[in-house]
């Protein structure tokens, strides 16, 4: 059985504008408490399965949209320039 | 002199250890001198900063370095561990004292000429300092700025013909042992499979969106020498499923003392003559080997392959001809609940190219994990948290008596509706004939 073809389209038209919207407008709003993010918060906020969300994701990163920043062991998202860690790496 | 008095360090040089310390500080003296008239791009002084940084956490007895941050490589979310020092300016050659990891090469198999180049790189470019191996196998370079990242990248993979190695939330550098490229008893080509599942994965060892790290290990065989069963997430264990080969003269040629046990590794001491039965039969695990008429036979379906006995007569016992490999999954180092093993998946897989089965119940995995884990929990913890039995639903994989680890030891089974005849629904009065409310 095929999806019915509405569906497809809607999906499909879930664009990377839209994505890139939700996921600036969502860390934005929560700026005052956190400036790290999991990438299961982006997903969330996508609305996407992780695979899909995962593709507008690496493209925000390749714009420079978000930046990764990573513990070692983990790895999270912020937005660039956000959150304590620019000034204590001297590299502002 | 020393640049800063390290008194404590100093005492840790006098064990009769090979000693960090006297490493550091032999590196220390050689860029200090530096004979072979290098350009340093990062401070010269790095390592006697090192050891001055260190001896001041002896003191304090608390840590003086930040670990974590946003640098890294252009697109890349790992390979690269951001670390600073919060006295830059009493260690200024220590300020920026990032790591990197680079992928070692399949088995660990490399050139000198290769690890020339890498020294040279390093030495140029970063403190010259090295951990080989980390304990994803990477060969991980210990100290370098943020401006050398992007220059040590682009030498990596335009000239060395190498990659940055996984960190983070990522698929980690997969690593392999030296498989049938040295080892008789390898059961597939561990090199190719570790290459190909790399280069198939590349977004996912590079760009991070796992909940938390992510380990594949191939052993060759059920000897393990990478730890596979103890330390990844999906281990990919060598095994057979016909008989060992048996040479029956060769085995009389053990009893004989013609041949020494174990490839002679341990004639250390004298430990008398060879004693077949003391020295393999009894200690097979399963019981299933005897001898019968002078003759070693061996009830292969009894045989877990163990490797014992192979490995103490490898001139007369040979692993079989039909071979693949065993997945098992949720090994762990201990964070949260100990120390975990791995569980077996998948009993056997044929290993062909273009490794479609093996690679269908990854990333069947990956999509649970990556919709149901949370945040740094291992699948190995999910697979505990929601039960195996969740994992072989997600994977596809029929229920085996091999799934069982102990009889009788969990009296619940959860049906599902599908599996059970008539479902859910049923008729009330034809049950209530045989059983009274």
């Amino acid at each position: 059985m095929t999806c019915p073809p509405t569906i497809l389209t809607e999906r499909s038209k879930m664009d990377y504008e839209e994505a890139k919207k939700r996921v600036v407008e969502g860390l934005t709003k929560k700026q005052k408490t956190k400036s790290k993010f999991y990438f299961n918060d982006l997903v969330k906020l996508i609305g996407e399965k992780p695979r899909a969300a995962k593709k507008y994701v690496n493209r925000m990163v390749q714009e420079q949209v978000l930046e990764y920043w990573s513990s070692g062991s983990t790895s999270l998202y912020g937005l660039p320039g956000t959150g304590k860690q620019a000034s204590a790496e001297h590299e502002d | 002199m020393a640049k800063h008095d390290t008194p404590m360090l100093d005492q840790l040089e006098s064990g009769p250890w090979p000693s960090f310390v006297s490493d550091l500080k032999e590196q220390a003296e050689r860029r200090a001198k530096n004979e072979e008239g290098v350009e340093f791009q990062i401070p010269s002084d790095v390592c006697e900063d090192l050891l001055g940084v260190l001896e001041l956490s002896f003191k304090h007895g608390r840590t003086h370095w930040k670990h974590g941050g946003i640098v890294g490589v252009f697109g890349y979310g790992g390979g690269v561990i951001g670390r600073y020092c919060d006295q830059p300016e009493r260690f200024s050659g220590v300020a920026h004292f990032h790591t990197m990891r680079v992928a070692q090469p399949g088995g660990k198999f490399y050139t000198t000429d290769f690890l020339r180049d890498l020294m040279k790189l390093w030495d140029f470019r970063g403190s010259g300092i090295t951990n080989m191996h980390g304990s994803t196998g990477d060969i991980i370079f210990l100290g370098t700025t943020t401006p050398q990242l992007e220059e040590i990248f682009f030498e990596l993979t335009h000239n060395l013909n190498q990659d940055l190695g996984g960190s983070g939330s990522n698929l980690r550098t997969p690593a392999d042992c030296i498989g049938s490229a040295r080892c008789e008893w390898s059961c597939y080509d561990t090199q190719a499979l570790c290459y190909y599942l790399t280069e198939e994965y590349q977004d996912e060892l590079h760009r991070p969106a796992f909940p938390y790290k992510f380990k594949f290990k191939f052993d060759g065989c059920p000897n393990c020498c990478v730890a596979s069963i103890a330390r990844a997430d999906i281990s990919f264990i060598g095994t057979w499923k016909d008989d060992i080969k048996i040479d029956q003269e060769a085995v009389q040629g053990y009893i004989g003392g013609e041949f020494l046990p174990n490839g002679g590794a341990y004639t250390g001491r004298d430990w008398g003559p060879f004693d077949i039965a003391k020295e393999v039969i009894d200690l097979c695990p399963t019981d299933c080997m005897w001898m019968e008429d002078g003759k070693l036979k061996i009830e292969t379906k009894e045989c877990t392959r163990c490797m014992h006995c192979i490995n103490v007569m490898p001139r007369a016992l040979r692993i079989g001809d039909d071979r693949g490999l065993s997945m098992l999954v949720g090994a762990k180092a201990p964070i949260l609940d100990g120390a975990q093993m791995g569980s077996l998946l998948v009993p056997f897989v044929k290993v062909e190219e273009p490794y479609d089965e093996i690679k269908e119940v990854i990333e069947n995995m990956w999509d649970w994990w990556m919709e149901e884990g949370k945040n740094r929990e291992r699948i190995g913890e999910l697979m505990k948290r929601q039960g195996f039995q969740k994992l072989l639903s997600v994977t596809g994989i029929k229920p085996d008596a091999r799934h069982v680890q102990e009889p009788r030891t969990n009296p619940y089974i959860f049906w599902n509706e599908d599996e059970v005849e008539g479902g859910w629904e049923r008729d009330v009065d034809e049950y209530r004939k045989d059983h009274q409310r």
